[in-house]
C-alpha cells in the first residue's frame, strides 16, 4: 500500500523536473526522485541496493549542481512545435497498448517464478561460504558479468577524463 | 499490476523528455529519470509478498529462508546497473560541459544555427 | 563564485570537513571489508570512499589537493585494481578452470572467508574510488591557463589525474 504512494509521488517529481525553467529547482528534483527510490528498495527487500542507489545519487547531485550553477545561463526553455508534441504523445500511447499485452504474460505480482534462484538459495552458504547470498552471486557464481562491468565502468571514466583535458586550439 | 504501470509510466515519462526538450541538462535528466524506471521494473520483478531479504543470519533453517526469501537474482543485476548508469551520466555531464565552451549556451537550437 | 570556489567556505566548515572526512573514509573501509556477511560489497563501499575526498575539495577550495599527490597517481591506482581482479580472475586457473574460488572457505560468519570474495571486493572498491575521483576533479577543478602564443588559450589540468 506505501508503495504506490511513493511511486506516484515519484511520478509527480519527474513531471515536476522536466517543466520547470529553474535549472537549480530540476535538479533538486530529481534528488527527491533517487531518494524515494532508496526507500521503495527498502519496502521491496533489497537492502544492498538501498546502500548503493542512496550514495550514487548524493554523487550525481553533487556533479550536477557543480558543473552547471557557476555557468551564466539564460533560462530559455523552448520545445518542439504543437504538431511534434502530437505525434509524440499519439507514439507513446501506441507503444501503451503494445506494453498491455505484454504485461499479462507476467507472473502476478507478489509471487515470482525463481527458476534459477531456487538453487542458489538453499546450496549458496555451503558452497561458497559466505552469509550474503547477492554477494556470492556477482563475485562467484556469475563473476563474468562483473568483469564486463569493471570494463565499462573503465572505458566511461577514462572517455570523460580524455575529453577534458585538450591543450591547443579549441 | 498497478506497479508495474506506474513503473512503466515513469519510463515513458523521461522517454518523452529525450525528445522534446531543447536544453542539453534537461536531455540528460530524462536519461537519469529512465535510469531510475528501469532499475525499479527490475526489482519489482522479484519481488516476494511478505518476503524477507537475502541474507542468511546465525541459526536460521536453510529450506525455510529458501521458501520466504525474495528473489536475489534481479539484486545482482540491479547492483551493476547503477554504477554502470553512473558513470555513463558523468561522461555526459563532460560532453555538455565542452559543448558550453565551445558554443556559449546550452541550448541545441543555437548549435545548430551557428555552425563553430 | 569564483573567489569562493577558489578560498573553499567558512572557518568552522573547513576544521569540521577534516574530522568528518576521516570518518567517511575509515567507514567505507569498513562496509568493503564485511561485504561478505553483511548487505554493502565493493561497489558502495568504493563510492563512499571517493565521497570522503570530495568533502575536502568543496570545503577547502580547488587548490587544497593539488600538491599533494604526485603526477598520474590515480590513474595508476585505477589500473592497478583492475589488473587485480583480472589477477584474481587467472589465479583460478590453478585449480582448474577460470574464476574457480581455490582459497579454504573457513567457517561461515568470520571476517576471512568465502575464499577469494573479500580480495575480489577490496580490488574493486580500489578501482571504483580511483575512478570517481579523478573525474569529479577533471569536471569540476580543471584550471584555464591563459598563454600567449599563436594558437589560443592552452588548456591545462590543476590535479594529478
Amino acid at each position: 500500500m506505501e508503495l504506490y504512494i511513493i511511486l506516484i509521488i515519484m511520478i509527480i517529481g519527474s513531471l515536476v523536473a522536466i517543466k520547470t525553467r529553474n535549472i537549480l529547482s530540476s535538479i533538486l528534483s530529481i534528488g527527491l526522485v533517487g531518494l524515494l527510490l532508496c526507500v521503495a528498495f527498502l519496502y521491496l527487500g533489497a537492502p544492498d541496493i538501498a546502500i548503493t542507489q542512496l550514495v550514487v545519487e548524493v554523487v550525481v547531485l553533487i556533479v550536477m549542481l557543480r558543473a552547471t550553477i557557476n555557468k551564466n545561463i539564460i533560462i530559455i526553455d523552448k520545445t518542439l512545435c504543437f504538431p511534434a508534441i502530437a505525434m509524440v504523445v499519439f507514439i507513446i500511447g501506441f507503444i501503451l497498448i503494445f506494453f498491455h499485452r505484454a504485461i499479462s504474460d507476467l507472473p502476478e505480482f507478489g509471487r515470482p517464478l525463481m527458476p534459477v534462484s531456487g538453487e542458489y538459495l538453499l546450496s549458496g552458504l555451503e558452497k561458497t561460504g559466505a552469509a550474503n547470498i547477492v554477494a556470492s552471486i556477482i563475485l562467484d557464481f556469475r563473476a563474468y558479468d562483473t568483469l564486463g562491468e569493471a570494463t565499462v565502468i573503465f572505458v566511461a571514466i577514462a572517455g570523460a577524463v580524455v575529453l577534458l583535458r585538450k591543450k591547443g586550439k579549441i | 499490476m498497478l506497479a508495474y504501470i506506474l513503473c512503466f509510466l515513469l519510463i515513458l515519462i523521461g522517454f518523452y523528455a529525450i525528445l522534446v526538450k531543447k536544453n542539453t541538462i534537461k536531455i540528460i535528466l530524462g536519461i537519469l529519470i529512465i535510469d531510475y524506471g528501469v532499475n525499479l521494473f527490475l526489482i519489482l520483478v522479484g519481488y516476494r509478498k511478505k518476503g524477507i531479504a537475502p541474507v542468511v543470519f546465525k541459526d536460521m533453517d536453510i529450506a525455510e529462508f529458501a521458501a520466504k526469501a525474495v528473489d536475489p537474482m534481479p539484486q545482482a543485476m540491479v547492483l551493476t546497473s547503477i554504477v554502470i548508469g553512473l558513470s555513463v551520466t558523468l561522461l555526459l555531464v563532460a560532453v555538455s560541459i565542452r559543448l558550453y565552451e565551445k558554443y556559449g549556451t546550452f541550448d541545441v537550437d543555437e548549435m545548430k544555427r551557428l555552425k563553430g | 563564485m569564483n573567489t569562493r570556489d577558489e578560498k573553499g567556505m567558512t572557518e568552522i566548515v573547513k576544521k569540521i570537513s577534516k574530522i568528518s572526512s576521516l570518518l567517511m573514509f575509515i567507514f567505507g573501509i569498513y562496509v568493503i571489508v564485511y561485504g561478505h556477511i553483511t548487505p554493502g560489497g565493493g561497489f558502495a563501499g568504493g563510492v563512499i570512499m571517493a565521497c570522503s575526498l570530495f568533502v575536502l575539495v568543496i570545503a577547502n577550495g580547488k587548490g587544497y589537493l593539488a600538491g599533494v599527490f604526485k603526477k598520474g597517481l590515480f590513474s595508476k591506482l585505477d589500473a592497478l585494481g583492475a589488473s587485480l581482479f583480472a589477477g584474481i580472475a587467472f589465479l583460478g586457473f590453478l585449480g582448474g578452470s577460470f574464476f574457480l574460488n581455490i582459497l579454504p572457505k573457513g567457517k561461515p560468519w568470520d571476517v576471512f572467508s568465502a575464499g577469494m570474495i573479500p580480495l575480489c571486493n577490496m580490488s574493486i572498491g580500489l578501482k571504483i574510488f580511483a575512478s570517481l575521483f579523478a573525474g569529479f576533479i577533471a569536471i569540476t577543478a580543471a584550471k584555464i591557463v591563459k598563454n600567449e602564443k599563436k594558437d589560443g588559450m592552452i588548456y591545462s589540468n590543476e590535479e594529478s589525474c
